[in-house]
């Protein structure tokens, strides 16, 4: 039996989602979680040289691809977003060439590390390492939009300590005093590194878009629905014309920073099992399986093809070739052919 | 035309010419602080000759993204000395688009920064960092002299591919004039230029001591019979090594001149190149005429006149290299 009676009370269809926009999303959320699982295992056995994790934040991320328009919307995402990612397009094989560091990844050939996302054919801006610099970049493709008077969004996340870098400051005003269309989406996972929410800011991160001039929402990470919620209407709003809007996601970091950290250090067990126990992405099972959206049998079925899925993605970036050596020298310019560098010598 | 006019000029074609082009920063709209935006606003609208907030991260960083989704964006940084806020956007960010996307993205902006002594600017407006950003892979940083090359490089540089940091000298906004062709030119990035021709001693620089470099060079001519070949970088990344190496050979002596600091300068590459290729093709050790290694110039004008390069402290260092 239905959890609602009334199916339309249903939270999905409340916001205005279809069951099959449900399902799917629940299948994006599983997906992340089972490669990110996967990509923690893969750099245990010495496969892979890092990983940095995104457990946590897949409810919010893939909430909000829903709510905007994959064919049309810019992409600023950060380096725990492969949920997003997973949700406007990119595949499993494709994450697993970028996790293997292979010449076919699309995000960099195997140039950066894990999580540093970019791809042209999705509209994923290329991003860095050095946090909240792709802020003013979205501003600035959101800016180009307006000039050409096109509809798309700019979407930009990050972490609550980037709210901290000028970047976050200088990237807010200026989209604030131009009225842009960019969503600016903070992914407060309660730790930057070690260092806990507490010791990175006095106040809230959503109270800062007043100082900016826009509208500032806080929803919880783990609800989908209040996340697609607020994601739609600020994507609303920046169509209207009616600027930026800064929604801060509350949720949790259930894994260390990175496979180089070790969270004891500065966290306990017992926190990490209270906030475990609230994970969105085991709620959305429950949902999707009290909705009657799908049987048991259909969901072993599924799973067992994510299963193949990611063996396979793992089977064929294990076996892609690396970047030729002398593939170093490419793309420093987009002319290189005529191009020698101080001291590098001819180009191979 | 005055150096400074253009540079406007070339604004204003390029922009009448290709929509992308627009024009961001402090005050430019008003004509900038230092007038080289005059009249773009009126011709333009505010759309394309944009007031940024007064923070440079940002200009930088809207620019580069402006830039990654089609745009070609100009940006102003309103004194060199204001650049180390996007010194992150520049190196970490633009410089790298390209290359860490695998050729995916690129970001096609120019960053405009007046530079070097004016007078009566101090510390911080009057600056040369453009060894900051020099050896930093991915980025093109020119420096022209003259109006021609001023007009010619920033044409080349909108057009290009690549981020390209336009180092304009203030002193010679007002104080250069020379011809620019009523129709325009385009000078290609990478290419330096014989100014003068000699026998006797050979000097490379770029910006505003090309300048007192050709008038010690005529002054020596005159005076001591010394014909001084003058080589002008115009571009300071990628250096021009075969024109420097040819330059080098023509006379066996070099003089390196640039208003920015002697160490960490620009002229220790030239002269790390010449000494690697051709040590035993010169007929005295090279010679730098540089800043000095102090924090910038001062306010107070005996210490700005001491900390400036001029033309007898040229002329007199290639009268020693001329009898070395």
């Amino acid at each position: 039996m239905s959890l609602h009676e009334d199916v339309s009370l249903a939270p999905h269809r409340v916001v205005g989602l279809t069951d099959a926009q449900c399902v799917r999303m629940y299948e994006e959320m599983v997906a992340a979680r089972k490669y990110d699982e996967r990509a923690h295992v893969l750099q245990r056995a010495g496969k892979v040289a890092f990983h940095v994790s995104g457990i946590g934040h897949e409810v919010a991320q893939v909430a909000a691809a829903t709510a905007l328009d994959r064919q049309t919307d810019l992409f600023f995402p950060y380096y725990r977003d492969y949920a997003l990612l997973l949700s406007i397009g990119m595949t499993l094989r494709e994450l697993m060439l970028a996790l293997f560091l292979k010449a076919e990844d699309p995000n960099s050939g195997g140039r950066q590390m894990v999580g540093h996302f970019g791809c042209k054919r999705l509209r994923v801006f290329t991003g860095s390492s050095p946090v909240a610099t792709q802020i003013p970049h979205a501003v600035g493709a959101a800016y180009a939009a307006k000039l050409r008077g096109e509809s798309a969004v700019s979407f930009v996340s990050f972490g609550e300590g980037s709210s901290n870098q000028g970047d976050f400051h200088e990237g807010c005003n200026f989209a604030g005093v131009h009225q842009l269309p960019v969503i600016l989406f903070c992914e407060n996972n309660r730790y930057a590194i070690s260092v806990p929410e507490k010791l990175q800011i006095a106040g809230r991160i959503v109270d800062r878009a007043q100082g900016y001039g826009f509208t500032g929402v806080r929803v919880d990470g783990n609800d989908p629905f209040a996340v697609y919620e607020a994601v739609r209407q600020a994507r609303a709003r920046a169509v209207a014309g009616e600027g930026p809007t800064l929604i801060e996601a509350m949720m949790y970091r259930l894994q260390p920073h990175s496979t180089a950290d070790n969270d004891l250090l500065y966290r306990t067990q017992a926190e990490i099992d209270a906030h475990r126990a609230a994970d969105g992405v085991v709620h959305m099972l429950h949902y999707v399986m009290q909705q009657g959206l799908r049987t048991e049998e259909q969901q072993l079925q599924w799973m067992g093809m994510l299963d193949e899925q990611l063996r396979q993605a793992i089977d064929e970036a294990d076996a892609a070739p690396y970047p030729h050596p002398a593939t170093m020298m490419h793309h420093i310019y987009g002319d290189e052919a005529t191009r020698v560098m101080p001291g590098k010598g001819s180009l191979p | 035309m005055k150096y400074i006019e253009a540079i406007r000029q070339a604004m204003h074609d390029e922009m009448v010419r290709d929509a992308r082009v627009f024009v961001l920063g402090e005050d430019v709209g008003k004509g900038g602080v230092l007038n080289t935006t005059i009249g773009l606003r009126d011709r333009f609208g505010a759309a394309r000759v944009l007031d940024t907030p007064l923070a440079e991260s940002a200009i930088v960083g809207v620019a580069i993204g402006a830039a990654m989704h089609g745009m070609r964006p100009i940006a102003e940084i309103q004194f060199a000395d204001f650049i180390f806020p996007a010194t992150n956007q520049i190196i970490s960010e633009a410089a790298k688009i390209r290359y860490r996307s695998n050729n995916d993205w690129h970001a096609p902006l120019v960053i405009r920064v007046p530079y070097g002594a004016t007078g009566g600017g101090a510390l911080y407006h009057s600056q040369c960092p453009e060894s900051v950003f020099f050896g930093v892979p991915g980025l093109k940083i020119v420096a022209p002299a003259t109006p021609y090359d001023a007009y010619g490089l920033l044409i080349a540089a909108i057009r290009d591919p690549d981020p390209v940091l336009f180092f304009e000298h203030k002193k010679c906004y007002l104080s250069i004039s020379g011809d620019v062709p009523a129709d325009g030119c385009v000078v290609d990035i990478g290419q330096a230029n014989v100014v003068r021709r000699g026998t006797d001693v050979t000097v490379i620089t770029y910006g505003m001591t090309v300048h007192l470099a050709l008038r010690a060079a005529e002054a020596l001519a005159t005076t001591e019979k010394i014909q001084t070949h003058i080589l002008d970088l115009r571009t300071l990344q990628p250096l021009d090594r075969t024109a420097i190496l040819e330059a080098v050979v023509h006379t066996g002596k070099v003089l390196i001149v640039h208003e920015d600091h002697k160490t960490g300068g620009i002229g220790a590459e030239i002269a790390a190149i010449i000494a690697e290729t051709l040590l035993y093709e010169l007929d005295a050790p090279i010679a730098r005429l540089c800043g000095p290694d102090v924090h910038a110039i001062a306010m107070s004008p005996t210490i700005e006149k001491a900390f400036l390069i001029t033309e007898q402290q040229v002329a007199e260092a290639i009268h020693h290299l001329a009898h070395a």
